[in-house]
């Protein structure tokens, strides 16, 4: 299957990257999940956790406040003002 | 010893003095300037990200925002202009307040009202002394710039941008900064920042990439709403940033040719003080000569 390419970037620097099969965020109308081969998307994110699930099992969650989500080509970029893994 | 000897010795001294300084304030701009670059890869890939959705939404949406369309006629501009808190760094301050004044010349031929917005102690007291008006400054940390404060300045300029014109709001937002070329090389940049212009700037995304289209959430309003002044913080950072590794590139080249100039002084005049001594003890032995003659012939 294919794998979510991930990147979780805050304002100084570059949190987590890495692939997954799955992604969980929350926007701002609500939790999102998000699967290899998801159509182009751009959100606002809410606060809360991201729950990255790693292609080889296994699991990281990071706070991500006041940024966006976009997902293009099984890319998903987090953007966010403050970030840090949990 | 001679006065005129003592004079060079002296002056020997002080150069040797101001040459420590000079050397020490090198080494630390250099290895401050490490410090900045890292700080600037690291926040690169935040403003690409950014500069890549922005991109996104403009091309694929035709919504009319505030942030991103032309105002009919253009009444007031701002210009922010970057500078550091300190001095000895060349021309580094001189050059980007120069760029800023040719922006402002501009504007105003083009029958718009400027107003100021500054950053670093230089700048504000560049317009101190003159008496001029600036609406903001925000002085303390050019050399270490935080993103908080990058924030502080993106939501006064954004809000001073939607006010209308009548209560004192801009049209226009300009900024003007040192961008770090390299370790010799720093420019003074200027770039308009509202309304926006996404196609120039420094992290562009490829332009033969194809966008797909997008899904936004909520609606494509209100991501621009979220997007734009994310946008501009990142940028205004992003300048903040590239400011703050100029100064330190500039300093260090400063001090470097200070402390070169301080070892040409100190070899000038220990030639010249050689050259002092050496009269001196010429004159000294011609004096004891002269004197021994005239004992010898008076008998």
């Amino acid at each position: 299957m294919a794998e979510l390419n991930v990147s979780l970037v805050s304002a100084d620097r570059e949190v987590w990257s890495g692939g997954a099969s799955m992604v969980v965020a929350r926007t701002t109308e609500g939790e999102i999940g998000l699967l290899p081969g998801h159509e182009p998307m751009l959100a606002i994110l809410g606060a809360g956790e991201v729950r990255i699930t790693l292609a080889g099992g296994g699991s990281v969650k990071a706070n991500a406040e006041e940024g966006f989500l976009s997902v293009e080509h099984d890319t998903v970029t987090i953007v966010a003002r403050h970030a840090t893994l949990v | 010893m001679g006065a005129q000897l003592r004079v060079y010795r002296q002056k020997i001294k002080s150069a040797q003095t101001t040459k420590k300084i000079t050397r020490a304030m090198e080494l630390i701009a250099a290895s401050r300037i490490t410090k900045a670059q890292a700080r600037m890869s690291a926040s690169a890939p935040y403003s690409r990200a950014i500069t890549r959705a922005v991109s996104a939404v403009a091309t694929f949406s035709n919504v009319d925002h505030i942030l991103t369309t032309e105002p009919e006629k253009v009444e007031r501009a701002a210009v922010v202009i970057f500078s550091s808190d300190r001095g000895l760094a060349g021309a580094f301050n001189s050059n980007v307040l120069r760029e800023a004044e040719e922006l402002a010349t501009l504007l105003r031929s083009q029958g718009k009202d400027v107003v100021y917005y500054l950053i670093g102690r230089k700048a504000v007291g560049y317009f101190a002394f003159r008496k001029r008006a600036f609406v903001k400054e925000w002085v303390g940390e050019t050399d270490n710039p935080v993103f908080d404060t990058a924030k502080e300045i993106g939501d006064s300029l954004v809000s001073a941008f939607i006010a209308p014109a009548s209560e004192g709001g801009v049209d226009e937002i300009h900024i003007v900064y040192n961008r770090f070329v390299s370790m010799l090389t720093q420019t003074p940049e200027v770039v308009r920042l509202l309304p926006l212009e996404v196609v120039e700037g420094v992290e562009e995304p490829d332009n033969n990439e194809i966008f797909p289209l997008y899904e936004f959430e909520p609606e494509v309003g209100d991501v621009l709403d979220g997007l734009l002044p994310v946008y501009i913080e990142s940028r205004i950072f992003n300048a903040m940033l590239q400011s703050a590794t100029s100064k330190h590139a500039a300093t260090q080249k400063a001090m470097k040719s200070a402390s070169d100039n301080a070892d040409t002084l100190i070899k000038d005049f220990t030639r010249l003080a050689n050259n002092a001594r050496q009269s001196e003890i010429t004159q000294q032995i011609s004096e004891i000569v002269g004197g021994a003659d005239a004992l010898s012939t008076k008998h």
